[in-house]
C-alpha cells in the first residue's frame, strides 16, 4: 500500500514535469506548426550552463536564472535564424531540421561538457519529507518541481488570457494573415513564442536534473515522454498537454515500480499507439474534416 | 530479402511486383558494381575494408529508408531499432565457430525477424502522418534498446553484449580470391565481400520494385492520398507493405553490422543510429537510391575526415569523435534549409536548369520532357517524381506559377503554410 502510494505520488510529480515539458511542444506546434524534436538537447544545454554556473560557485538560484534566460535567448535565435527559413511545402522539412539540431546540440554538448555523466545537485535534499511520523516519496526537491511547474503554467495562463500581448501572440497563431492586418507583428509573436518554450523546457531540463545526473543524453527520454504526453492531449490542447504528463508520469512511475526501469520507453511506445489507435489525433482533438 | 515470390503476396499479384525490363537494366548495373567492388577490395587495405562494411551497411538501411521516406513518403526516426531486431537474430545463429548456419540462411532469418517487426509498426503506423509518426517511431527508437537490457538473461545470459561469431570462410571462397588477387583474403574483405553483395542485391531488388507498380503505387499515395484512394489504390496496405519492405533491408543491415562488430550490444542501436541513417538519407537525397548510397559514403568519409582534422586540432580522441555528428548534423539543417532534394535532386536540378534555359517551356512540360528520356517514367524515377510533386504541391497552395528549376530553391519567410488552428 505505501509503495502504491509513493508510486502514484512520485508518478504525479514526474508527471508535471512531463506537463511543462509537453506544454512547450504545444505552445511552439501551435504557432509555428512544427514538433521541435530539439527541445530536449536545447533544454540539456542550459541545464549543462547551471551546472557549469554551480561548480563555479554560484548560488542555485542564480545559476537556475542564468539556465532559464539561455533558454530564452536559444529558442530565440533558433526561431529567427532556422526555423523561420524552413519551407512547409513538404510535411518532414520542419520534422527533419529539428532532428538535425538535435544532433548538433548533442554533439556540442559532448564536446564542450564531455560525456561522463555528472551529478546535478538537489536545491531542497533527496530525502523523503515525514507526513504524521512516517516518511513518504516525496522529498523537498519533488515538492519544488510541483511549485515551479505550477507557477509556470499559471503564468503562462495568466499571459495568454490578460495580457494584450499574450492576446497577439494568440492572434498570430490563429490566423497569421488576419494578424498582421490588425498590426501585429506575427513575426516578432513566432521568436516570442519560441523563446517562451525554450525556456519552458529548460524549467523542465533543470527540474529533471535536480538531485540525479546529467549527461548529453539525459533528455532524450524525456522528449519521447513529453512529446507523447503532447500527442496524448492531441498536439493542440495546452489543458491535454497537462493531463496527457499526468497520465504518462503516472504509467512510467508504475511500469519501473513494479516492472522494470528499462520497459518505460516501452510502455509509453505502447501507450501513445493505443491512443492514436483508438483516435488519431489524440485525446483531446476534434476530428477534422478533410477537403477532397 | 525477401524474393519475388515472397514478395507477390504482401505486395500484390506476382506480375505486377516484377518488371523484366527494369529487372534485366538494373543487372547489368548491379553487375558492374560487382566488378567495381571486388577491384576495390582488392585493392583495400583491411582497415580500408571495414570502412566499407560501414559504408554497405548505412547504404543497405538507407535504401529502406529511402524507399519508405522518399517513395511512400513516411518519416521514420525508428530504422536504427529495426535494425536492432536484425542484428540480435544474427547474433543468436551465430554464437560461436562451430554454428555453422551459412551466411545466407543467417541474412534471411535476419530479414524476416526484422520484417515482422516492421509489419506491426507499419499497421500501426499507417494511419499517422508528419510529426505523429515520426514521433512514434521517435519512441521506438528509444524504447527497443531497453528490450535487449531487460532480457539479457535470456538472451546473452546475463551480459550486456552478445557475441556474434563469424563462421569459417568457405574453401571456395579462399580459393577464388587467391585465383584472383593472389593471396587469402582476410576475415575483414570477406565480411566486406559479402556486405558489397548484399548491399548490390537489396538495392536492385529495391530498384526494381520501385520501378514496378508496388512502386508508382507508393509514390501516389506518398503524392496525394486522395487521388490514390480514388484510383483504386489500398493506402493502408500500401504503406503497410512499404513498412515491411524498409524493415526487410534494416534487417540485412543489421546483420552486416552485427557480423563486422562482431557481437550486438544495446548501445549500437540508440537515437543516434536511427538519426544516423536519416541524415544520410536526406543529404544524398530523398527518393532516391543513388541519393542513399552517396549520402552514406559522405558520412563514412565525413566520419574520417573530421576525425583526423580533429586530432590534428589538438583534440583528444573523444572529443574528435564528437565532431563527425556536429559536422553532418550542421549539415543536415544547412541540407534541408537550403537544398532540401539534397545532393542528387540538386545536381539534377542544376543540370535540368542548364538544358532548359534556351528554349524555356513551361514548368510541367519541362518535367515530363526530360522525364521522357527514360520510357518507363512514372516509375522508381526518383528526382523526376520528387520536382513533379514539388512542382505540383507549390502551384496548388501558392497559386503562382514556378519559374522553371525553381523547384530547388527554397521559399522564403515569406511563404509560410497558414498556421493556427481553424
Amino acid at each position: 500500500m505505501q509503495q502504491l502510494t509513493n508510486t502514484l505520488l512520485g508518478g504525479l510529480t514526474l508527471g508535471l514535469v512531463f506537463a511543462a515539458f509537453a506544454l512547450a511542444l504545444v505552445l511552439i506546434w501551435r504557432s509555428t506548426r512544427v514538433v521541435n524534436f530539439a527541445q530536449a538537447p536545447m533544454a540539456m544545454l542550459t541545464t549543462y550552463v547551471a551546472l557549469t554556473l554551480l561548480d563555479d560557485g554560484l548560488p542555485y538560484w542564480v545559476a537556475m536564472l542564468a539556465a532559464l534566460a539561455c533558454g530564452l535567448v536559444l529558442g530565440a535565435v533558433v526561431e529567427v535564424l532556422l526555423v523561420r527559413r524552413v519551407s512547409h511545402t513538404v510535411e518532414i522539412n520542419p520534422v527533419i531540421l529539428t532532428l538535425g539540431l538535435f544532433i548538433v546540440f548533442h554533439a556540442v554538448a559532448a564536446l564542450v561538457f564531455g560525456n561522463q555523466p555528472r551529478s546535478f545537485p538537489a536545491p531542497f535534499g533527496i530525502r523523503g519529507l515525514s507526513v504524521g511520523g512516517q516518511t513518504i516519496g516525496v522529498t523537498g526537491t519533488d515538492l519544488f518541481a510541483v511549485v515551479a511547474v505550477l507557477v509556470v503554467m499559471g503564468a503562462l495562463v495568466a499571459l495568454f488570457t490578460l495580457t494584450d500581448l499574450g492576446l497577439r501572440m494568440r492572434a498570430a497563431a490563429f490566423n497569421s494573415e488576419v494578424a498582421r492586418m490588425l498590426g501585429v507583428r506575427v513575426g516578432a509573436m513566432l521568436t516570442l513564442g519560441w523563446a517562451l518554450a525554450a525556456l519552458v523546457g529548460s524549467v523542465s531540463g533543470i527540474l529533471i536534473a535536480n538531485g540525479s545526473l546529467v549527461s548529453p543524453n539525459y533528455m532524450d527520454s524525456v522528449v519521447v515522454f513529453g512529446f507523447v504526453a503532447a500527442v496524448l492531449g492531441g498536439l493542440e490542447s495546452p489543458v491535454g498537454a497537462v493531463v496527457g504528463g499526468l497520465v504518462l508520469g503516472v504509467s512510467v512511475s508504475v511500469v519501473s515500480g513494479y516492472l522494470s526501469s528499462q520497459l518505460v520507453a516501452l510502455a509509453a511506445l505502447a501507450i501513445l499507439m493505443l491512443v492514436l489507435s483508438l483516435r488519431p489525433g489524440g485525446l483531446f482533438s476534434t476530428p477534422a474534416a478533410r477537403r477532397v | 530479402m525477401a524474393g519475388p515470390r515472397a514478395g507477390a503476396g504482401i505486395l500484390g499479384r506476382g506480375r505486377e511486383v516484377w518488371s523484366t525490363r527494369s529487372a534485366v537494366r538494373h543487372g547489368v548495373v548491379a553487375v558492374g558494381a560487382l566488378l567495381v567492388m571486388i577491384g576495390l577490395l582488392t585493392a583495400a587495405s583491411d582497415y580500408q575494408a571495414t570502412v566499407l562494411t560501414d559504408l554497405a551497411y548505412l547504404a543497405i538501411a538507407g535504401g529502406g529508408l529511402t524507399v519508405l521516406t522518399g517513395l511512400n513518403g513516411q518519416i521514420s526516426l525508428g530504422h536504427g531499432a529495426l535494425m536492432a531486431f536484425g542484428a540480435y537474430a544474427t547474433a543468436l545463429l551465430l554464437p560461436d565457430r562451430e554454428a555453422g548456419t551459412p551466411l545466407l540462411v543467417v541474412v534471411l532469418v535476419a530479414v524476416a525477424a526484422s520484417s515482422v517487426v516492421g509489419l506491426l509498426v507499419g499497421l500501426a503506423a499507417a494511419r499517422l502522418r508528419g510529426p505523429y509518426l515520426a514521433g512514434a517511431t521517435l519512441a521506438l527508437a528509444v524504447a527497443v534498446p531497453g528490450l535487449p537490457l531487460y532480457f539479457k538473461d535470456v538472451l546473452a545470459d546475463g551480459e550486456e553484449r552478445l557475441p556474434a561469431v563469424m563462421p569459417e570462410i568457405p574453401i571456395w571462397a579462399t580459393d577464388t580470391a587467391f585465383y584472383l588477387t593472389g593471396a587469402d583474403p582476410s576475415p575483414s574483405k570477406y565480411i566486406a565481400f559479402c556486405a558489397g553483395v548484399l548491399l548490390i542485391v537489396t538495392f536492385w531488388f529495391l530498384a526494381n520494385l520501385a520501378r514496378s507498380r508496388v512502386g508508382r503505387r507508393w509514390a501516389a499515395v506518398r503524392d496525394d492520398e486522395v487521388a490514390a484512394e480514388l484510383a483504386g489504390i489500398h493506402l493502408g496496405r500500401s504503406r503497410v507493405s512499404a513498412f515491411v519492405v524498409s524493415a526487410a533491408a534494416a534487417g540485412a543491415a543489421g546483420s552486416v553490422l552485427a557480423v563486422k562488430s562482431r557481437g550486438v550490444s544495446p548501445e549500437s542501436f540508440t537515437l543516434d543510429l536511427s538519426l544516423t541513417l536519416l541524415a544520410a538519407v536526406v543529404i544524398g537525397g530523398l527518393g532516391s537510391l543513388t541519393g542513399a548510397l552517396l549520402g552514406s559514403a559522405v558520412l563514412v568519409a565525413m566520419d574520417q575526415v573530421v576525425d583526423d582534422a580533429g586530432i590534428a586540432l589538438g583534440l583528444s580522441q573523444i572529443q574528435a569523435a564528437e565532431l563527425a555528428p556536429l559536422v553532418y548534423g550542421a549539415v543536415l539543417v544547412a541540407v534541408i534549409l537550403l537544398a532540401p532534394r539534397g545532393l542528387t535532386g540538386s545536381v539534377q536540378a542544376l543540370r535540368r536548369r542548364r538544358t532548359a534555359a534556351p528554349a524555356a517551356p513551361a514548368p510541367r512540360d519541362r518535367t515530363r520532357g526530360s522525364a521522357a528520356a527514360d520510357p518507363p517514367a512514372d516509375g522508381f524515377a526518383p528526382a523526376d517524381t520528387t520536382a513533379d510533386t514539388t512542382a505540383d504541391t507549390t502551384t496548388d497552395t501558392t497559386t503562382d506559377t514556378v519559374p522553371s528549376g525553381a523547384a530547388s530553391t527554397p521559399p522564403g519567410p515569406t511563404t509560410r503554410t497558414p498556421r493556427g488552428t481553424p
